[in-house]
């Protein structure tokens, strides 16, 4: 691999930037590996790296239909965070923000990491002892949270509807360490870190079908060929029911739903964090280093593989802007799409062994899946090097559904249009 | 937007609906086995392709509407009435 330094971009300046070279590999399928992780996502990428760097598994495969970062990887808004409170959910997404500190030098790969703080906005007081009950449990796990109240606001975000709508904004809860990163750069710094360790990218291979000898699961059958596998990783996001009906897997606490993101003109720098509007709607902004407002709000609400969103909900998403931001009336939208997502019933993930040997599952993403790549690579390559979970994914089990213990953030229960 | 046909009110935009998800889901009785309230409440089909889905027309009629519709292209195929008699009653 051909290590990336500050001498070697000034000298590529200097020389015509002519030193560049492809970053990842094309390979071969071959005929057997000791793991084949299905889905080139950022999870999937992730899994094989770890796979090949801490557990030296050298014959590893990434199986992906499209390509490198076509699904939800390369379609979110980029938003990291680890805000949660409850058991399970707190330990994993601390884990991966410690992960995202160190990963651009992990990888030798920009991936544009920039804890730039993430604001939750409070409008009453109700809402904000919610918060401060979230923000007070994070504190005790160890996790960084404060609240900022109006004055401090005013300073920070100046453009903010603070006196004029329905909603007078109280203040925010904030976490300092939480931020963006450039999800291109995610899919690409692991792939290219990967294969220097010897994994197999399979762009265009669709997995269409598992193959089973003597009862058990040996390989999967791909749009390029059979392939065996000792062991098969599914990291397919949005298509996980689909893959588990074929694996025997048969139902799963699942739906697959669509949601969208925007991307406005260039503007000059207006929005230093990431800040969030909830409760009376549903809003979520950031600024590109190019200045393109980056912003989300709700699902599309129903079962859907299709990857394009409806105007009913742009139309909510932007009345809930001009509700904080009046000062966005103007900007042109440039850019709209959508991702299917998993969305699970407790609006929490899995990563987890499943009842047929061999098969690993890595599913129930929700809205928030980017920011857990690192950990659930990290947490799922543990699962599968070692047939048992990591100490950060222990609770993050299919079994709990069946148990009656949900990792319910939200209250909303087994309703995932709403989690 | 989809364009759901609802047996009273003809074809109106969804965005007057809400959402409730897979009809094939069946309640078991309050006795049933916790193995079985499981799978009702918690697990799904989730199909990529012919789905059969509860919809409410909150702000419409209020009728619970079972539509089919394919989940890939958002084809709908047809609608009825979730209340068997009303719906066999209307024909
Ligand atoms: C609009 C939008 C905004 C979001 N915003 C955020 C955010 O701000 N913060 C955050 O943390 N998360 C966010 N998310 C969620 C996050 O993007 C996902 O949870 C995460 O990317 C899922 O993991 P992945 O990267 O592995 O998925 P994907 O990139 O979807 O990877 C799955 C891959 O599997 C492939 N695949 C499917 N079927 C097969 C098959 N049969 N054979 C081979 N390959 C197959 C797909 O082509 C795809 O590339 C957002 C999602 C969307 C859609």
């Amino acid at each position: 691999m051909q290590r990336y330094n500050a001498l070697s971009v000034l000298w590529g300046g200097l020389t015509g930037q002519r030193h560049w070279k492809k970053v990842w590999g094309e390979a071969e399928p071959k005929q057997h590996y000791d793991v084949v992780i299905v889905g080139g996502g950022g999870h999937g990428l992730a899994t094989a790296y770890y796979l090949a760097k801490e557990h030296g598994l050298r014959r590893v495969a990434v199986l992906e239909k499209g390509w490198l970062g076509g699904g939800n990887a390369g379609r979110n808004t980029t938003i990291i965070r680890s805000n949660y409170m409850i058991e399970g959910n707190t330990e994993f997404y601390e884990h991966s923000l410690k992960l995202w500190e160190n990963l651009s030098h992990e990888l030798n790969f920009n991936v544009m990491f920039s804890q730039r703080s993430h604001l939750t906005l409070v409008f009453t007081p109700s809402q904000r002892d919610a918060m401060a009950r979230r923000y007070n449990i994070m504190r005790l796990n160890g996790i960084d949270g404060e609240f900022w109240n109006q004055d401090r606001l005013r300073h920070e975000v100046p453009h903010l509807n603070f006196d004029g709508g329905r909603l007078p904004i109280l203040g925010a809860y904030v976490q300092p360490r939480a931020g963006t990163a450039r999800h291109d750069a995610v899919n690409w710094g692991y792939a290219r870190a990967a294969t220097a360790l010897g994994v197999d990218i399979l762009q265009n291979c669709e997995v269409t079908g598992f193959i089973r000898k003597a009862g058990e699961l040996v390989g999967v059958e791909t749009s390029r060929g059979e392939i065996l596998a000792d062991k098969i990783g599914l990291a397919v996001a949005g298509h996980t029911s689909v893959l588990a009906h074929k694996a025997g897997l048969g139902k799963l606490p699942l739906e697959t739903h669509k949601l969208q993101a925007y991307v406005s003109e260039p503007v000059k720098p207006l929005i230093d964090q990431v800040i969030v509007f909830g409760g009376f709607g549903h809003f979520y902004i950031s600024q590109s280093d190019k200045g393109g407002l980056v912003y989300g709000g709700d699902l599309d609400t129903y079962n859907s593989y299709a990857q394009k969103g409806n105007l009913p909900v742009y139309a909510d998403v932007a009345a809930a802007a001009m509700q904080i931001f009046p000062c966005l009336g103007r900007v042109k939208l440039l850019r709209q799409w959508a991702g299917v997502m998993d969305m699970s019933m407790d609006g929490s993930p899995f990563i987890t062994k499943t009842h047929i040997p061999n098969l690993y599952l890595n599913a129930g993403w929700c809205y928030g899946g980017f920011k857990a790549t690192p950990g659930s690579g990290h947490t799922f390559a543990h699962t599968i090097a070692n047939d048992e979970p990591h100490w950060a994914n222990r609770l993050l089990t299919l079994e709990r559904y069946r148990e009656g213990r949900l990792i319910d953030e939200s209250g909303h229960g087994p309703v995932p249009k709403l989690q | 937007m989809l364009r759901i046909p609802c047996p009273f009110c003809g074809p109106r935009d969804h965005a007057e609906f809400s959402y409730e998800g897979d009809a094939t889901v069946a309640y078991p009785p309050l006795d049933a086995s916790r193995e079985d309230w499981f799978e009702a409440v918690f697990l799904r089909a989730n199909p990529c392709g012919a789905h059969r889905e509860m919809w409410h027309h909150v702000q419409g009629c209020r009728a619970f509407v079972v539509v089919e519709r394919d989940t890939l292209t958002h084809e709908i195929k047809g609608a009825r009435l979730a209340h068997r008699p009303t719906a066999e009653a209307i024909q």
